[in-house]
């Protein structure tokens, strides 16, 4: 889907946007925060939509992430200039060697916390599985609370590294990747065992590794995510990774339409766009959220997209065939 | 041992509130299959509504054991028609929806709860008046009993007795057994279903209720998100004791408000809502129907 010709618009437009554009301004910060939701958003599709298992701890992996990748780049960011000569570099890529170091700790740490987390749902199914997600997110929010070397409820203050280049690359990379993995053999596997475990399981899809491969991708993404995160404030604090953060990205997902990567995008990025541009309405952003949620899946389950994709080729093939762009 | 003895009674009073939330969650669950997410926020409601009873009653209300329980029966029947209320409106026309559909369902329908009440009543926390003042009642071995932690007690373990009572005793009850047990098999035997499992959501909310009237005794302040932790805790709780099972339930509050207080009080405060996901954790991995649950072949 996206091949060198594609690939370099991305990274040049990135690139030029990176030179640009002020980060800090007020439209870019949302736009980078709706990034942060595209990536969580996304990757949590990958657990609840292709995969059909319910987790309702994401925040957690995004907190590990994140923490994880604060901590190498607060604590570790001197030895790497010491050992690795950083500090001869320009700034900006001595910035991005520890905010790449940081990405890929915090994408590591969280893949280990998905696998702890997978495994035990091989045993637990729909809503108990469920509940242990939830009692696994919470349980990283009060652990992060009591380390008093990452500023416990007061917070963890890091130096900043706010790139529109990364972020956007990441998030991409993100999108691509899971849009990528939906039709895959991976993803065929995942999608089969959503729709009938028994039936997957005898057509000799190894249930429990796709499972537990299903937490352990979705838990790095996020944790991805969550190390960008750290970096662009500068500024954490655990209860920023509560039980509502989670829902939050649930309701992403399954407004946009449970197993559509598509769907997730959208969902995010309005849903994160639409309260900065409706702030007198701040107030009943959460009411009108939940009530479109239960109204959702009274009037329509499945979300609004569906499972469908968006995809450049049936665009093009509009109007040749009966089939949509969103069909 | 002193100290230990004084903790266990904290804790027993903390978890008898617990195992009133734990039995709506419990009942809730055993006739529907579904995490009742809102239950936690019926709660809420019912703290609420006690508050405003209470306020409108003024003096009356105050200090005279009647008044105590007028605005607890006033906060029962308040939760208890919330309850109906969800029921009828969101969880009956998802009766036949996989059960994501409705964990979804009841996760939007406890947000929206918890939302409306802060815009409602705004976030500022507001202090329950006292009911029953504060006096000490046993103080023997140097463990300190007041009357408000024996009114908690006595009354939650009143409701359980009743709610046990109305399950094994009346045809009711015997209605909601046969449909947990068979839903289908209940309807054909002429059990009316929507309208027993109005009434379990009636009762599981208006215990809920009272829960929201015995807690503020101890811990008066009353917010729109009071409900959340509770509400898990109060899960777990029932979990813990093996979902469906009304003992299990008011054993697994006991425990968790015993290991909440013990916690706060050996280890650090920081750590009291580690302890109890910690314990759900290690009971879904090991025991997943819980102490006394009875084995389910399925739990999709």
């Amino acid at each position: 889907m996206l091949r060198g010709g594609k690939a370099l618009l991305v990274l040049g437009l990135l690139l030029l946007l990176q030179l640009t554009v002020d980060p800090n301004h007020y439209v870019s910060r949302v736009l980078l925060l709706s990034c942060f939701s595209v990536m969580l958003a996304v990757s949590l599709n990958i657990i609840n939509g292709y995969a059909g298992q319910f987790s309702i701890g994401h925040a957690g992996f995004y907190a590990v992430g994140a923490y994880t990748g604060a901590s190498l780049s607060h604590f570790g960011r001197e030895w790497m200039e010491a050992s690795l000569g950083l500090a001869s570099f320009p700034a900006w890529l001595a910035d991005s060697a520890v905010l790449l170091a940081a990405v890929v700790a915090g994408s590591v740490a969280a893949a280990v916390a998905g696998f702890i987390v997978g495994l035990p749902s091989l045993r637990l199914r729909g809503d108990y599985l469920a509940i242990a997600t939830l009692g696994f997110g919470e349980l990283i929010r009060v652990i992060f609370i009591n380390i008093d070397r990452v500023g416990g409820a007061r917070g963890f203050s890091i130096a900043p590294i706010n790139s529109i280049f990364w972020i956007g690359l990441f998030t991409v990379g993100i999108v691509w990747l899971s849009r990528n993995l939906l039709n895959s053999r991976q993803g065929r596997a995942l999608q089969a065992l959503r729709d009938d475990e028994t039936a997957a399981s005898v057509l000799g899809i190894n249930i429990t590794s796709y499972k537990v491969m299903a937490f352990v991708l979705s838990a790095a993404m996020a944790g991805c995510a969550g190390a960008l995160y750290a970096h662009f404030d500068g500024y954490l604090q655990p209860d920023s990774f509560n039980f509502i953060r989670s829902i939050e990205i649930i309701i992403m997902v399954v407004l946009g339409g449970l197993g559509s990567t598509t769907g997730a995008v959208i969902a995010a990025v309005v849903l994160t766009v639409l309260p900065e541009t409706l702030r007198e309405f701040a107030d009943y952003r959460m009411v009108i959220y939940s009530a479109l949620l239960v109204i959702c899946m009274l009037v329509r389950p499945q979300g609004l997209l569906g499972t469908s994709e968006f995809s450049w080729a049936s665009l093009r093939s509009r109007g040749k065939e009966t089939g949509g762009g969103l069909a | 041992m002193q100290e230990f003895l004084q903790q266990l009674v904290n804790g027993i009073v903390w978890g008898s509130a617990y195992a009133l939330i734990a039995l709506g969650y419990t009942m809730v669950y055993g006739i529907l299959r579904l995490i009742n997410f809102a239950h936690g926020d019926v709660y809420m409601a019912g703290a609420y509504v006690a508050f405003f009873t209470a306020g409108a009653l003024g003096g009356l209300a105050m200090g005279s054991p009647a008044g105590a329980l007028v605005v607890m029966l006033i906060a029962m029947s308040g939760s208890g028609l919330l309850g109906y209320g969800i029921e009828r409106i969101v969880y009956r026309p998802l009766r036949a929806a996989p059960r994501l559909t409705l964990l979804i369902a009841a996760i939007g329908v406890s947000l929206f709860l918890e939302y409306s009440a802060q815009l409602a009543f705004g976030s500022e926390p507001r202090l329950f008046p006292q009911l029953v003042p504060a006096r000490t009642v046993v103080s023997a071995c140097g463990v300190v009993i007041s009357n408000q932690q024996a009114i908690i007690v006595a009354v939650s373990l009143a409701l359980g007795l009743g709610l046990q009572f109305i399950i094994h005793h009346t045809s009711m009850g015997r209605a909601m057994r046969a449909v947990s047990f068979d839903r289908e098999a209940a309807s054909l035997m002429g059990v009316n279903v929507d309208r027993v499992i109005s009434f379990t959501f009636v009762l599981g909310s208006a215990l809920a209720g009272a829960a929201a009237v015995l807690v503020p005794m101890n811990n008066p302040q009353i917010l729109p998100f009071m409900g959340v932790q509770p509400g898990l805790k109060a899960f777990v709780a029932a979990v813990l004791g093996g979902i469906g099972n009304v003992w299990g339930a008011i054993a697994g509050g006991l425990l968790m408000g015993i290991a909440e207080i013990m916690v706060v009080g050996y280890l650090a405060s920081s750590y009291r809502d580690g302890i109890v996901f910690a314990i759900l954790i290690v009971v879904l991995i090991v025991k997943p129907t819980g102490l006394f649950g009875s084995p389910v072949t399925d739990r999709a």
